[in-house]
Parts: structure tokens; C-alpha cells; sequence
């Protein structure tokens, strides 16, 4: 951890595996760089949070985790090495399709699928070939009450996920995530369109699904940050400014700029 | 207060005219347009409904929709006007030659029977071109919208795409005359006009395509990649789908002008007349070769190849009335499947 580091990690952390090194990434759209020589681990079983202004370059980092950004036409990293369970992910032996099994994603925008609540939870395993109608209803209640979701909706699990309300339609998103089985978990500002009960739902499930996941959480929401997770990073203009225990960065920041942006004196 | 008054009240002015005598162009323009096609679609549903329908059960005049069309014999017998279908006239010659001798015979080819050999043409012609215009051409729209990394290539693709559906039919007709009927020898067939008609309507299929899948919202291509779709399924599950009654809609417009054109098929696929129908065939491969008729072709011949009279009016309408009913019936399939499928797939 080459970050501005203050005070002494939390005593989980030194025991605790980093799942995920992010080793001096730099990254560029077509000609613009976003992100500056970012460098970080994130500890297996641990809620690490990044937050930051808009712009900054959080969704780019956490897209970069599962190479979702090689979808976008002259995206790139430039220099460096993501390393999740010791592989370099952009190593060109990689499959991003194997790795987005392990790295699952839940979008800012809550995207459930125009199809049945069923169809939407089964997705990811029907297309891994997966036609075992038992094990299907296994995974689908397995995945809803991972999702605390399942006593909302198990009576119309065959009606459109679409009839559901905001913060379900989130959760289903995670369930559909978690039903693929996969280590880590991203999420990109999960409750930006959520009411405050619907987040604190979610909240409150993140809290449940760190005990068997490791998931990366970025928000726009300080509260959020603080609540929820174990470490938190700030970014700013592409940079990380900061990266610690996120009682830390909200007490006791060593960098200026992130004092001034948790007080919220600005961004 | 009274200069506001008299101010906005009721006061000409010159825009006020110009925009007054713009409106009244606009709907005139409108209406003019309106009646010109009420007055065609009038003469023909009058004319040729009353060739179609009939006042006794079964109400429909089922010969002309299920017979070949024959010559049609015209003469005077013992003082009386006699009109005959070909094999009528053959039979009754043979028992009735003394009394024919001297008696002048007019004969009106076409005008006699019916026209379900034309039904039929139009009907494999239409839904042969349009399923081939529909894979080709969504096939086409995946790779553009979906693969294909812009750049001066894909953009000259583009172009030439647009610039192909303003190429007048008749040259659609002479490249598959020269390409599907010469060069690769298909002979005039079923094959030739379909290819023929299919690239004539591709540029429509493949621009409402691509617009179709670009409307489909990125969440869900980048939901079903997350989960570890290939790009490929993620298409397949959950884009095609939800672009399918756009897709559709750009076919109802293809379908119309597939069945409309002549000038692509008189070269390709269209026999003036062809006494078996297409499922007559020796070998099923023998199918895609042969030759049809087809209603927009039978049209044309009998509205130019043949004397405009009582005799021949019968056959000129009733082809056209049945001709627009059926291109209307195939329209209206693909509108009902679209509802089918946006009612299936809502978001
Ligand atoms: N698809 C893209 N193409 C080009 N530039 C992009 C794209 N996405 C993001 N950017 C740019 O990269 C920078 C970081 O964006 P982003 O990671 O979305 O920030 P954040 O999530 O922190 O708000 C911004 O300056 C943004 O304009
Ligand atoms: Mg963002």
C-alpha cells in the first residue's frame, strides 16, 4: 500500500488476505487519462468504499475490476496491474468472461431485465447452460433471501421484474449477482435512485453479504461510506488521495482535501 | 390597461394574413392528397369488390380466387351475345362446330377463370424475400451496431447502405436479372426474384434494425455481460429480443413494397402465365427454380397487353382489388405479431 496511509490499519486487516491489488493503474479514454497511478489492495470479506466528487474516477476503477471498460471503444489501462487472487486480470491468458462470474456487478442505474423475476435470478446460470429446473428454484430462493428479498416476492416470482418497486428492482440486481456464485462484488452507487428506506434495505443487506462476499462499493453518499464500510479510498481528479480505515478517513484524515470533502466543504 | 387592450384585440396583421394563408395551403395540400387516394382506393374497392363478392352465398367469387386465368371467347349464337372460359369454349366447339361456322370469334386472353396462380406467386414471393431480408439484414444490423468499431470503413459501409435503398427498382431488377439469372444461372425462378427483392428492401431492414437495437437500453447488454454472457448471448437473450417489434415494423414497410414492385420480378421471377402451380414440382429442388405469377405483374399485363372493355374490366379490377387486399393482409400479420411481441417484452 503505497497510499498516504494514517493511521495504523484496523486490527482485522493485517490477518485478513488483500483479494484485490490494484498496482500503480493508469488509465485512459481515447487520449484523456482518468485515473493517475492508483494503487491499492482490497482485503477478502471487507466492504472498501470509494468515494470522491464526480469525475473523479470511481466508476472507471471499479469497471476496470471486472473489465467492463473494454467494452468502451479506445478505453484502457495503460500501465500497470490489477491482480485479483494473484492473476493480472489483463494478462491476455485472462477470459473476462470467466472473470466476470467471479466479479459480479450491480449498476448504478438498477437494470432488472424486462422478463420474469425468475428469468432475471436464473439469467447468469442459464447461460452458463444450466437447465436443471431443480437446482434452478434452489439457486432462485437461495439468491432472494441472500437478497432479503424473498418474502417479498415469492409469490409472483414468474410475473415481470419490471412491476417491482425502486429499491426491489436494486436488490433483485444483487440477488441476480449473487446467484452466479461470485467472490467479489461491485457496486456503483447502488442507492443513487433510492428513497431512504429502500437504502437503508440495502445498507442493511451489504452488511449481510460481506460475511460471505468481498465487495467494492462506490457512493456519492458520505453517510453511506461511513456506515457501511470497512476502508474507504478518496479520489480526486483521477487520483487516490487518500486510502485507510474508514473511522480514519472520517475522523482523523491525514490529507487536507480529504478533510475539506468529508465535512463537506466541497464536491 | 386599454392600450394592452387595444393591442392584443383583434388586430390584423401581415403575419397574422401570411400565417393564415399558410394554414389554409397546409390543408388544402392535405386534403387534396387525401381525396386523389380516396378516389383510387373507391374505384377500386367499387369495381373491384363487385368482381370479388358476390350477393348470394358464398358471397365471394370463388372461381376467380381459385381457378388459373383462361381466354376468354367472345360470340354471337342464334342472336345471342356468348362469353366462354377456354375449356368452356373447347367443349362446347366440339359439339356445336356446324353451328360455329362463319360466327366470328373474339377472344380476350386473361379474361376468363381466375387468378389464384397469381395469389400464390405473390404470396412465396413476398414471404421468401422478406425472410431472406430479415436474416440477411439483421444479421447485418448485429454486426454494425453491435461489433464493428467505427472508423472510415464502417462509416463508407454506412453510406453505400443509404445510397442503395434510393436505387430505382427497375435496376434491381436488371442486376438480378444479370447476377441470379445469367451469371449464376437460376434461370427466371422463385430463387432470383427473392434474392432480387430481398436486396432491394435489405438498406430498410438493415437502417430500422440498427435503430431498433440502438434503442434497446446499454443496462441490459452491460447486465448480461456482468453475469458473464458472452457478447454474443448477451445479444441473443437479451437485446435481439426487445428490438423485434421494431425490427418487425421496418418489415411491414418492406413487405408492402415487395409485393408492390414489378420492375424487380418481370425479369427474375414473373411468367406472363405458367400452367402448373409452384407445388407441382418433380423434385423439391426444382421448387426455387421455377418461375410464377404474381399479381403485380398480372396487373400490368392486363391493364397493357389487352383491349379495355366490358369483357376484359372484370379481370383488370378484381386482379387490383385482390392485390391490394392481400398486400394488406400480409401487412396487417406483421402488425399483430409486433403487438404480440411488444406486449411480451415492455420495458
Ligand atoms: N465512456 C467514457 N468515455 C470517455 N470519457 C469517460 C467515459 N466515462 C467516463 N469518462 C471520463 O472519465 C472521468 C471519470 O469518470 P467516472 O469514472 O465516471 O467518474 P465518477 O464515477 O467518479 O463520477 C470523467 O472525467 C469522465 O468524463
Ligand atoms: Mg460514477
Amino acid at each position: 500500500m503505497r497510499a498516504i496511509s494514517v493511521a495504523p490499519a484496523a486490527p482485522v486487516d493485517a490477518a485478513v488476505r488483500a483479494i484485490i491489488e490494484i498496482d500503480d493503474i493508469d488509465f485512459h479514454y481515447g487520449p484523456a487519462r482518468a485515473l493517475h497511478d492508483i494503487t491499492l489492495n482490497i482485503k477478502e470479506r471487507q466492504v472498501t468504499a470509494f468515494i470522491g466528487p464526480s469525475g473523479c474516477g470511481k466508476s472507471t476503477l471499479l469497471r476496470c475490476l471486472n473489465r467492463m471498460n473494454d467494452l468502451i471503444d479506445g478505453a484502457r489501462v495503460t500501465a500497470g496491474q490489477i491482480r485479483i487472487d494473484g492473476v493480472n486480470i489483463y494478462d491476455p491468458r485472462v477470459d473476462a468472461i470467466e472473470l466476470r462470474k467471479r466479479v459480479g456487478m450491480v449498476f448504478q442505474k438498477s437494470n432488472p431485465f424486462p422478463k420474469s423475476i425468475y428469468d432475471n435470478i436464473t439469467y447468469g446460470l442459464r447461460i452458463q447452460g444450466e437447465k436443471n429446473k431443480g437446482r434452478l428454484d434452489e439457486v432462485v430462493e437461495r439468491s432472494l433471501r441472500g437478497a432479503a428479498l424473498w418474502d417479498e416476492v415469492k409469490d409472483r416470482l414468474h410475473e415481470s421484474a419490471l412491476g417491482m418497486s425502486g429499491g426491489q428492482q436494486q436488490r433483485l440486481c444483487i440477488a441476480r449477482a449473487i446467484a452466479v456464485e461470485p467472490e467479489i462484488i461491485l457496486m456503483d452507487e447502488p442507492c443513487s435512485a433510492l428513497d431512504p428506506i429502500a437504502t437503508a434495505k440495502v445498507e442493511e443487506l451489504i452488511h449481510e453479504l460481506k460475511k460471505q462476499f468481498t465487495i467494492v462499493i462506490v457512493t456519492h453518499n458520505m453517510q453511506q461510506a461511513a456506515r457501511c464500510s470497512d476502508r474507504t479510498a478518496f479520489f480526486y481528479l483521477g487520483k487516490l488521495i487518500e486510502f485507510a480505515d474508514t473511522r480514519t478517513i472520517f475522523m482523523n484524515p491525514a490529507n487536507p482535501q480529504t478533510e475539506a470533502y468529508v465535512s463537506g466543504r466541497f464536491g | 390597461m386599454s392600450t394592452t387592450a387595444a393591442a392584443i384585440f383583434n388586430r390584423p396583421t401581415p403575419a397574422k394574413r401570411a400565417e393564415t394563408v399558410v394554414f389554409w395551403l397546409l390543408r388544402l395540400a392535405t386534403y387534396f392528397v387525401l381525396f386523389c387516394a380516396a378516389f383510387i382506393f373507391i374505384d377500386i374497392g367499387w369495381k373491384g369488390g363487385s368482381v370479388v363478392f358476390r350477393t348470394q352465398a358464398p358471397f365471394l367469387n370463388v372461381p376467380f380466387l381459385t381457378e388459373a386465368p383462361e381466354t376468354l371467347n367472345v360470340f354471337t349464337l342464334d342472336g345471342q351475345p356468348r362469353t366462354m372460359g377456354d375449356r368452356a369454349f373447347r367443349a362446347f366447339k366440339a359439339t356445336h362446330e356446324a353451328e360455329l361456322k362463319g360466327v366470328r370469334i373474339e377472344t380476350y386472353v386473361y379474361s376468363a377463370g381466375g387468378i389464384f396462380p397469381n395469389i400464390v406467386g405473390t404470396v412465396l414471393l413476398v414471404a421468401g424475400s422478406v425472410l431472406i431480408a430479415l436474416v440477411l439484414g439483421v444479421l447485418s444490423a448485429i454486426y454494425l451496431s453491435e461489433y464493428a468499431t467505427d472508423g472510415p470503413f464502417i462509416r463508407f459501409l454506412r453510406l453505400a447502405i443509404i445510397n442503395l435503398a434510393g436505387v430505382p427498382s427497375i435496376v434491381f431488377g436488371l442486376f438480378g436479372f444479370g447476377l441470379f439469372v445469367i451469371a449464376l444461372d437460376f434461370g427466371v425462378s422463385l430463387l432470383a426474384g427473392w434474392l432480387t427483392m430481398a436486396f432491394m428492401v435489405l438498406p430498410i431492414i438493415i437502417t430500422a434494425s440498427e435503430e431498433a437495437l440502438k434503442a434497446v437500453p446499454r443496462g441490459y447488454r452491460e447486465g448480461s455481460l456482468a453475469l458473464g454472457a458472452t457478447k454474443f448471448q448477451a445479444i441473443t437473450t437479451n437485446v435481439l429480443p426487445y428490438a423485434l417489434p421494431g425490427i418487425l415494423t421496418s418489415s411491414v414497410l418492406s413487405i408492402a413494397r415487395v409485393a408492390g414492385e414489378t420492375a424487380p420480378i418481370m425479369f427474375t421471377a414473373a411468367f406472363v402465365v405458367r400452367d402448373e402451380l409452384p407445388w407441382q414440382v418433380a423434385k423439391w429442388t426444382d421448387f426455387f427454380f421455377q418461375g410464377v405469377m404474381a399479381l403485380p405483374y398480372h396487373i400490368y399485363v392486363v391493364a397493357s397487353k389487352i383491349p379495355q372493355n366490358e369483357y376484359t374490366r372484370d379481370v383488370q379490377y378484381g386482379t387490383a382489388f385482390v392485390f391490394l387486399f392481400t398486400v394488406a393482409a400480409i401487412a396487417m400479420t406483421a402488425v399483430i405479431l409486433r403487438q404480440r411481441l411488444r406486449k411480451r417484452y415492455k420495458w
